[in-house]
């Protein structure tokens, strides 16, 4: 299993200068240190400290106090924890549903709905709760107005700005994610299970219940622990609708600290740390879980289908909510952002309305300064962020899968430590780096880059192992065998077969990276704003119908690089 | 061309104890000589490969490639890879994917201190590829090729840069049996051509047999007998030779009489049987007498003479084209032999067992 016969111990280790080339994993590995181990450590320093005077700290435990003793400790874990369940349980559900009509059933038409669910990805969090506001506000909500008309109505049915409210727009943002999952979790269910049971005398029902949901129980527990922590996790929600709702979470405390004037990073802090902690503990358990359902797992190498489950005639009642989901849950809060675009002014759609339509807001974001400066903040951090990324968690995993350099299995550690770190600690770990250390990026496009790559790692990584482990070894050594140094083999070799999951991996990072709020909402300001920040100033502002066409633009712009990824990928001959 | 010198590598893994997948291995090839480690699954032939290859790193002992040290553990010596005068043949090929045929071979060309133009390249590659019979498929993409194709492919890529030593690990375990006959005898005529010091690593004794001038037999990281494949056929050294080479019946006993000329008489339970006796064995010492499948001859009827005649019956006949695979008991022993299908006889039957003296060798019994 080894490669290049590299030293063994650090006696060995000065022949290694020799070949300087092999360096430059050795300094990615160090960067990674520094980027996932340094801000999580000034953030512990940081909550344990107060600002006596300035730049005076003192070690307290006060800000522990503030943050978890104080009178709105208890309402706050009780809204993390409705949201964070009740997100979880929904999206939960819905995937589900959606995944077994689409993988298991003969629902008409299931094949086309794959791709559609997994569409709202492209609509940024940020969006996704906006295009929702338009629907569902109380007053002016299109879902009320129209309800309240068509029933005569004395008040609205929906109020988004509640805790169903935003469970519900979460919950919507997450069952692409949730669908994903269990389509997997479907896709490698082996028939034969529960063939067996049948041939054994039990029906269809009886087989449902005692094999495949069996089956399925690691699996639905390890899913439904990551979309419990993601919501935790999450900011988009919790700040267009919790805020002016004054439903607040964890994540909306932190923030809320950050703003005070003046800042009160200590306790920020400490609440930062609270959050990490349960992130983590629900990542280890999601881990451990996976790797228990690991043994009900049952892909071999052969290809096999799994059961349908001949739905009869309420194969239709699937479809009718198939259709029913695309239209009211992936349509409809895109049109609604697109026809609020076209307004002066947010209005209830009527023949009134229909004639004030125009380019206004569009004309006036031509020549609008802060969307160009954010349209290129946004662009350039994404496609930095993504390349920078995948060129890090390549070389790391290199050194992880192939070099046998003592000790690498701690970089494969490192690397996934940051999906723990929910981006607003994120935020608050950097700040906190930077009051102490003050190098002068803090306000800058370059922190935001920190960040990102930081956050994004995980992801990265997950694709170039995943692709580093699919190169043979005896690729890599037949390159040696034939003449070639380390760096013509890594060079010539490596790097060409890791393209496709570079590729893959770089496209994902672009997207998210793009979409990304919860850290940037603390680090990006004045010049360094982006898209996702600068929708959420300028709807908090009131100007709810150039947000719709920020929004519109957005999507747009992520649409067009996706769509160049391909073009170029395709003549390049990558296949992702 | 290759000098190997108590050749030591450890395997460690967690724990302290190692595994020592090669253990004092020593031996040398010669210049444009066919050399095979044979052996099974986990004697440290690949291994031993390997280290001389450079790829991987030996923990004592010595290693020379064509006059030059490459490896010494003695003065810390060791000559990566990628500088090392050699070409090599993987067992799974390791053709690379994304490049097309012609660029595969073409790639130890480009890479490395030697550079050459253009013009050079595609004339060598050319060379190469028709060398091993795959001209005109430059412009294909590696992976369209079949099987065979690959290997040849790769054997051309081992061969473009005119290397001093050829090594290659398992070059034919992945192909049916009709092509491994026939890249047999292609990868014996190329070498013979080229002149090529080779070293070949198998665990088919039939491709060690047929392909090389000199075979090491290894097991559990030693060599326990090296010769040409006609010595370690038919004069085995040892039971784990005997049986590793070839299938062999085996029949024990205690030597009754010591002959000077290299034969002895051996007391069995069937008799006493005369056999030749290579090792320095003393008499009433216990020793196994092996002697192949092919070699024992059967008669319906007593032959008026002969040594070693005994009385048997058939156990099971299978007809598998090329011969009879006939069993037969002897007592307490069964004896596998290969008839000609002409031979008439059916499960149950008495027969006459000849184990032709000169066929029969007497091999120390392993405690």
């Amino acid at each position: 299993m080894s490669t290049l016969a590299l030293p063994r111990s650090a006696r060995d280790t000065l022949p290694l200068l020799r070949d300087p080339a092999l360096l430059v994993p050795l300094v990615g590995a160090g960067v990674l240190i520094y980027l996932a181990v340094l801000p999580l450590f000034m953030l512990l320093l940081g909550s344990f400290q107060v600002e006596v005077a300035p730049r005076e700290f003192v070690y307290t435990l006060k800000n522990y106090q503030n943050a978890y003793a104080s009178e709105y400790t208890y309402s706050t874990f009780r809204n993390s924890l409705i949201f964070a369940s009740g997100s979880a349980a929904l999206s939960f559900i819905l995937g589900t549903l959606l995944a077994w009509l689409t993988e298991r059933t003969n629902t008409p038409l299931r094949a086309i709905f794959v791709p559609i669910a997994v569409v709202p990805l492209i609509l940024p969090g940020v969006l996704e709760s906006i295009a929702w506001i338009f629907l569902l506000s109380p007053k002016f909500g299109y879902l009320n107005v129209w309800l309240k008309y068509l029933f005569g109505l004395q008040s609205p049915p929906f109020n988004v700005f509640s805790l169903p409210g935003m469970i519900w727009v979460h919950s919507v943002g997450q069952v692409p994610l949730a669908f994903l999952m269990m389509v997997a979790a479907f896709k490698s269910m082996d028939p034969s299970l529960e063939e067996s049971a049948m041939m054994s005398g039990g029906n269809t029902w009886q087989t449902l219940r005692r094999v495949t949901l069996r089956l399925l129980m690691p699996t639905c527990g390890s899913v439904l622990l990551i979309l419990f922590v993601r919501t935790l996790e999450s900011f988009e929600t919790p700040a267009l609708i919790g805020i002016p709702a004054r439903i607040y979470v964890y994540t909306s405390e932190i923030y809320l600290a950050f703003n005070e004037y003046p800042p009160d990073y200590g306790r920020g802090g400490a609440l930062a740390v609270g959050l990490l902690v349960l992130s983590a503990i629900g990542v280890w358990l999601y881990t451990r879980s996976t790797k228990e359902g690991k043994k009900f797992q049952t892909v071999t190498g052969k290809a096999f289908r799994p059961r349908q489950f001949d739905l009869g005639p309420w194969r239709w009642a699937g479809f009718g909510f198939l259709m029913v989901y695309f239209v009211f849950v992936v349509l409809l809060p895109f049109l609604v952002l697109l026809w609020a675009s076209f307004l002066p002014f947010f209005a209830a759609p009527s023949w009134d309305a229909l004639q004030k339509l125009g380019l206004d807001n569009y004309r006036y974001l031509g020549g609008f300064r802060p969307f160009w400066e954010a349209m290129k903040n946004s662009v350039i951090l994404a496609t930095l962020t993504a390349t920078v990324a995948m060129v890090l968690t390549s070389l790391v995993a290199w050194i992880v899968y192939k070099s046998r350099l003592p000790g690498s299995w701690i970089l494969d550690f490192l690397a996934f430590v940051p999906i723990t770190i929910p981006g607003i600690v994120m935020g608050m770990a950097l700040i906190l780096l930077y009051v102490a250390f003050p190098i002068p990026i803090y306000g800058t496009i370059w922190v935001l880059l920190i960040a990102y790559v930081t956050r994004f790692i995980p992801y990265g990584m997950r694709s170039a192992s995943g692709s580093i482990m699919q190169i043979h070894s005896e690729l890599e050594e037949a390159a040696a065998a034939s003449g070639a140094s380390w760096w013509e083999t890594f060079r010539r070799v490596t790097l060409p077969l890791l393209r496709p999951g570079f590729a893959a991996g770089w496209i994902y990072i672009c997207i998210v990276s793009f979409r990304e709020f919860s850290t940037s909402v603390l680090l990006a300001t004045g010049e360094s704003r982006v898209l996702s920040i600068l929708l959420f100033t300028m709807f908090e502002q009131g100007q709810v119908t150039v947000v719709a066409a920020i929004g519109i633009l957005m999507i747009l712009t992520l649409l067009a690089i996706v769509g160049v990824f391909y073009k170029i990928s395709g003549r390049v001959g990558l296949q992702t | 061309m290759i000098e190997v010198k108590s050749l030591v590598k450890i395997f460690t893994d967690g724990s302290n104890a190692g595994v020592r997948a090669v253990s004092q291995v020593s031996f040398t090839v010669e210049e444009g000589r066919f050399y095979t480690l044979l052996g099974p699954s986990g004697c440290g032939k690949t291994t031993t490969l390997r280290c001389i290859a450079g790829l991987e790193r030996a923990d004592e002992g010595e290693i020379r490639v064509a006059g030059k040290k490459v490896y010494s553990a003695s003065d810390a010596t060791f000559v990566p890879a990628y500088r090392r005068p050699i070409g090599m043949v993987f067992q799974s090929y390791a053709i690379w994917p994304h490049l097309t045929v012609f660029e595969n071979v073409a790639f130890p060309l480009r890479v490395g201190k030697q550079r050459f133009s253009g013009d050079e390249v595609r004339k060598k590659v050319r060379g190469a590829l028709e060398q091993v019979e795959l001209g005109g498929l430059e412009e294909r993409m590696a992976t369209q090729l079949s099987g065979g194709q690959q290997q040849r492919l790769a054997l051309a890529r081992a061969l473009v840069r005119e290397p001093q030593v050829l090594l290659l690990d398992e070059p034919l375990s992945n192909l049916d049996a009709k092509l491994r006959e026939r890249m047999r005898v292609e990868l014996r005529e190329l070498q013979r051509r080229l002149r090529i010091t080779t070293l070949y690593v198998t665990h088919d004794q039939i491709e060690a047999l047929s392909m090389s001038n000199m075979v090491a037999v290894m097991s559990a990281g030693v060599i326990v007998q090296e010769g040409s494949p006609r010595d370690i056929y038919l004069q085995p050294k040892s039971k784990f030779v005997a049986n590793f080479i070839g299938s062999t019946n085996q029949l024990n006993g205690k030597v009754a009489q010591v002959g000077g000329d290299g034969t002895a008489v051996v007391k069995t339970d069937e008799g006493e049987i005369c056999c030749a006796m290579l090792n320095d064995i003393t008499a009433g010492a216990s020793v196994v007498v092996v002697v192949r499948p092919e070699s024992v001859v059967l008669y319906r009827q007593k032959p008026a003479q002969g040594a070693n005649i005994i009385e048997g019956k058939i156990g099971a006949a299978m007809f598998l084209g090329e011969y009879l695979d006939c069993t037969v008991e002897l007592g307490q022993n069964i004896l596998q032999t290969h008839q000609p299908h002409s031979l008439q006889v059916r499960r149950g039957d008495a027969v006459w067992v000849e184990l032709p003296a000169g066929d029969c060798m007497a091999l120390p019994a392993e405690q």
